[in-house]
């Protein structure tokens, strides 16, 4: 592999922004036929570097060779003319469109004035079986899977007549099946002569897939490493610079009186689904209990019936002793009830309101910050100020709006909040999606510090690493019900995953 | 709409003022294609409205009710809504003055013209708090229900005029005695229509500006009209705060009625259609950027070139209908700021090499 020709050789490219340099200096060789892994923390300059090899950003210094030859990609339709293509990260497709139409868009084959879709289509159809893509072209967009809506981004380029794929954080939004998939159809396309890079920050995907990886910190190459020489503690410390610990550290819980308590709930959805069948568990003061399950078995439902966002037909939700099934959020709020939600997007921040708004989502009405309906424009700030600068959160100013900050300060973002309420139950549904290494660490090490202080803290994720760490009991949820309870030190891998897949049921109140 | 959002509520200013300018130049081009002296043009459509004390005060009259309608317009958008319907609250405001100032006659003056005012603004809040509800409720969207809305209240005004106020042997109703005309300035305007209705308005953007930025409910408001899933996830009753931003978007609306019949008519037509204050209002609201002190400019703007237009056709034998090209490129020019930016480009890279636009 190594005597393969480059096919994209970047030379010390630099690139700057006010007050930053997001990129230093950067040389990066891409070889015909591999799969080169670009791995750096959210913010190291990944996505700028390959902006800027796609033709969306133009470098201050450095040069590009394509095939040997030293190009200037001004704009993306140079860059595809030269066998570039990327998968971005959040799909640029229109929904109501269908597949084929997606695919041709901007560049569709004319049967004099009219659109040739059939020969499109034919032609999309050949594609999708030379790569084993498995895509109908005729499928609307958003009536197929997110997996399958990536895998026409992958198409896109594909009919472009991309070489040179770009990967831009693939996984970020895929489930572990689909992500299974994906990395088939990269070897896939690899087998066939493709060369990728592939942007990402999780280590075992690097493992499994690439054949080298460069690690960028802060705009500046570490290194270029043989994946098959190196492990993922050396990548996660030279992505951090410093030495990250994957097994938590923690000491036994002490477990204190019941918190959380819910006994038999049932929901149904809008068209009569039951999405909470008869489920029941218990959250103690002082541990972590982790709900382990496949996404869409009921966690965001579970979620949103403990925090008052819907409604339960029957059943009951109690906080320490107290029922609060279908009360109001605030309600469930003012009992003392912390809520880092799964979309910090949709949910967790007001994205166009300051830091400093945000941080006072839930307690705006109260005092000191509002008085006699004014609010104390102040106090508020000096609250945001203390709590970024508490929990680290990396902002400009607090003045800045919550979009402008990356997705692991907004998450901190969140947390300072969640946290500072001083809560008796600490929700974390999905607390480290989408983040980085070091941020992922800190939001772990929160979450048991608050179990350490004798909070109750549920934990919904998907990330089996996560709840088999992090967790002090585990639930497994599946169709709506608690299917089995265990002690993260008596279970294994294979034995959560049978009840995940809803084949195995094991202790606590499973099938009450 | 979300889009729309993020174009008309960006806080910069140099935009604004650079579309205006190519909305006048672009109304210069029309001109010199039609074969008419813009310079001329111009200069009469100015001349008209600052010639004299007369027509100065009558342009001031003419953008009073933009300034409330832009408000009611721009106060529902910062709320996450358009509202359409600001005519038909303008329609509703005007009646409900009209049958308190009609009706009530007897008492006097300083009770029956607050009375009647606060009449037409709560009129005019409750008639769009028909249709927050029903967004809150059964989630109707509202761009639908104002616009039906409109149609109501001009027939219902219509018909509360004729049944119960006319005039007999005219199409409108009998003279109001409750009037909001600021008669002191008479000598000094030579008898322009200028009334209360101009105070109120600019305490209405001194209210809408205070009022979403620096209390509690306002920031409710905001929360629901950037993230409504964030504000529930928060606590905040989203319903109610949609009822409450329609009914006091409403309220701006009904009182621009009230400053139409008690300050300028003195009367209420039977109108033959929809007389086209709220449609006005969302240009002025969206040339404001929906800010406050914005609309308000926007509004000093807009009502400066409707009145001056007819100088134009006076003075330079340009038809009025002119005037509405140079509106129009100005707001097409606001909502597609690339075009904007793009003219602007050269003078922002000699400032700042770095900057990327």
């Amino acid at each position: 592999m190594s005597a393969a020709a480059p096919v994209v050789e970047l030379k010390q490219i630099t690139k700057r922004f006010p007050g930053i340099v997001a990129n230093d200096s950067i040389s990066l060789t891409l070889k015909k036929g591999e799969i080169h892994a670009l791995l750096g923390e959210n913010g190291a300059g990944k996505s700028t570097l390959m902006n800027i090899v796609f033709g969306l950003y133009q470098p201050d210094e450095g040069s590009i060779e394509v095939d040997g030859k030293p190009v200037i990609i001004d704009n993306p339709n140079k860059a595809i003319e030269l066998g570039i293509g990327m998968v971005h990260q959040h799909f640029k497709l229109v929904e109501p469109f269908t597949v084929t139409e997606n695919i041709v868009l901007g560049m569709e084959p004319k049967k004099g004035l009219k659109i040739d879709y059939k020969s499109a289509a034919e032609k999309v159809r050949k594609l999708s079986e030379q790569y084993g893509l498995q895509v109908n072209p005729n499928a609307k967009i958003h009536d197929i899977s997110v997996g399958m809506q990536q895998r026409v981004e992958i198409m896109k380029t594909l009919y472009r007549g991309a070489d040179i794929l770009i990967f831009d954080e693939p996984t970020a939004v895929l489930t572990p099946q689909e992500i299974t998939e994906l990395m088939a159809i990269m070897k896939r396309l690899v087998a066939e002569g493709k060369s990728i890079i592939l942007i990402t920050h999780k280590l075992k995907e690097i493992m499994h897939i690439s054949d080298r990886v460069t690690i960028i910190r802060r705009g500046k190459v570490i290194d270029t490493v043989n994946t098959s020489e190196t492990n993922p503690n050396e990548l996660a410390e030279k992505m951090v610079g410093r030495g990250v610990t994957f097994k938590v550290d923690k000491q036994a819980p002490h477990v204190g009186a019941p918190v959380l308590k819910l006994n038999n709930v049932s929901s149904k959805s809008k068209d009569g689904v039951a999405v909470l069948n008869g489920l029941s568990f218990e959250v103690k003061a002082g541990e972590i209990l982790g709900i382990a399950g496949v996404d869409g078995n009921g966690q965001s439902e579970l979620i949103q019936a403990i925090t008052g966002l819907r409604k339960i037909d029957s059943g009951s939700i109690t906080m320490s002793g107290q029922e609060i099934a279908n009360l109001s959020p605030r309600k469930i709020t003012e009992m003392n009830v912390s809520h880092i939600p799964e979309d910090r997007h949709k949910h967790g921040l007001v994205l166009d309101f300051t830091v400093s708004e945000n941080m006072v989502l839930e307690t705006y009405y109260k005092r000191p910050y509002n008085q006699n309906g004014f609010l104390k424009k102040d106090i508020i700030n000096e609250h945001a100020r203390r709590l970024v600068e508490q929990f680290d959160v990396r902002t400009p100013s607090i003045e800045n709006n919550a979009r402008s900050l990356s997705g692991g300060n907004q998450q901190k973002a969140i947390i300072a909040r969640e946290i500072d309420k001083n809560p008796t139950l600490l929700i974390a549904a999905q607390p480290t999606r989408g983040l980085d290494v070091g941020a992922i660490e800190f939001v772990q090490k929160q979450l048991i510090e608050q179990r350490n202080l004798g909070k109750a803290v549920l934990l919904i994720s998907f990330e089996l690493d996560e709840i088999m760490n992090v967790s002090d009991r585990i639930a497994v949820i599946y169709e709506g019900q608690i299917v089995g309870e265990v002690f993260p030190q008596d279970t294994n891998d294979q034995e959560l995953g049978l009840m995940m897949a809803g084949s195995l049921k094991r202790g606590g109140n499973a099938g009450a | 709409m979300h889009k729309l959002k993020k174009i008309f509520a960006t806080d910069s200013y140099i935009v604004p003022l650079v579309a205006i300018l190519m909305g006048f130049l672009v109304g210069a081009i029309v001109m010199l294609v039609g074969g008419y002296d813009p310079v001329a043009a111009y200069s009469a459509l100015f001349k008209r409205v600052f010639g004299s004390p007369y027509d100065f005060g009558e342009a001031v009259r003419e953008m009073t009710p933009l300034m409330l309608t832009g408000l009611a317009v721009a106060f529902a958008f910062r709320s996450g809504m358009f509202n359409i319907g600001a005519d038909g609250q303008v329609i509703i405001g005007m009646t409900a003055a009209t049958i308190v100032g009609i009706k009530l006659a007897a008492l006097p003056s300083f009770l029956l013209v607050p009375l009647a005012v606060i009449a037409a603004g709560l009129c005019g809040g409750l008639w769009a708090g028909i249709a927050g509800y029903l967004k809150a409720k059964r989630g109707i969207n509202e761009v639908i229900t104002t616009i039906m809305l409109n149609w109501i209240a001009l027939f219902l005004a219509n018909f509360i005029v004729r049944t119960f106020l006319l005039l007999p042997g005219q199409n409108r109703s009998e003279d109001i005695p409750a009037s909001m005309s600021m008669t002191f300035l008479n000598s000094m305007f030579d008898n322009a229509r200028l009334h209360w209705g101009t105070a109120i308005a600019l305490a209405a953007a001194v209210f809408f500006y205070v009022y979403l930025w620096k209390t509690k409910q306002g920031y409710e408001m905001r929360a629901v009209g950037l993230n409504p899933h964030a504000a529930e996830y928060a606590g905040m009753n989203v319903g109610r705060n949609v009822v409450k931003a329609m009914f006091i978007s409403g309220v701006f609306a009904g009182l621009a009625g009230a400053g139409e019949v008690l300050g300028v008519f003195h009367f209420q037509s039977v109108f033959a259609a929809s007389p086209g204050y709220g449609f006005d209002g969302i240009a002025v609201a969206l040339l404001g950027l929906t800010h406050p002190f914005g609309v308000i400019l926007a509004a000093i703007l807009y009502g400066t070139l409707t009145y001056g237009s007819a100088g134009m056709s006076f003075g330079a034998d340009v038809p009025p209908e002119l005037i509405r090209i140079v509106i129009g490129s100005i707001i097409f020019f606001i909502a597609a700021q690339g075009i904007v930016r793009w003219v602007l480009k050269p003078f922002y890279l000699k400032r700042k090499k770095e900057k990327v636009l």
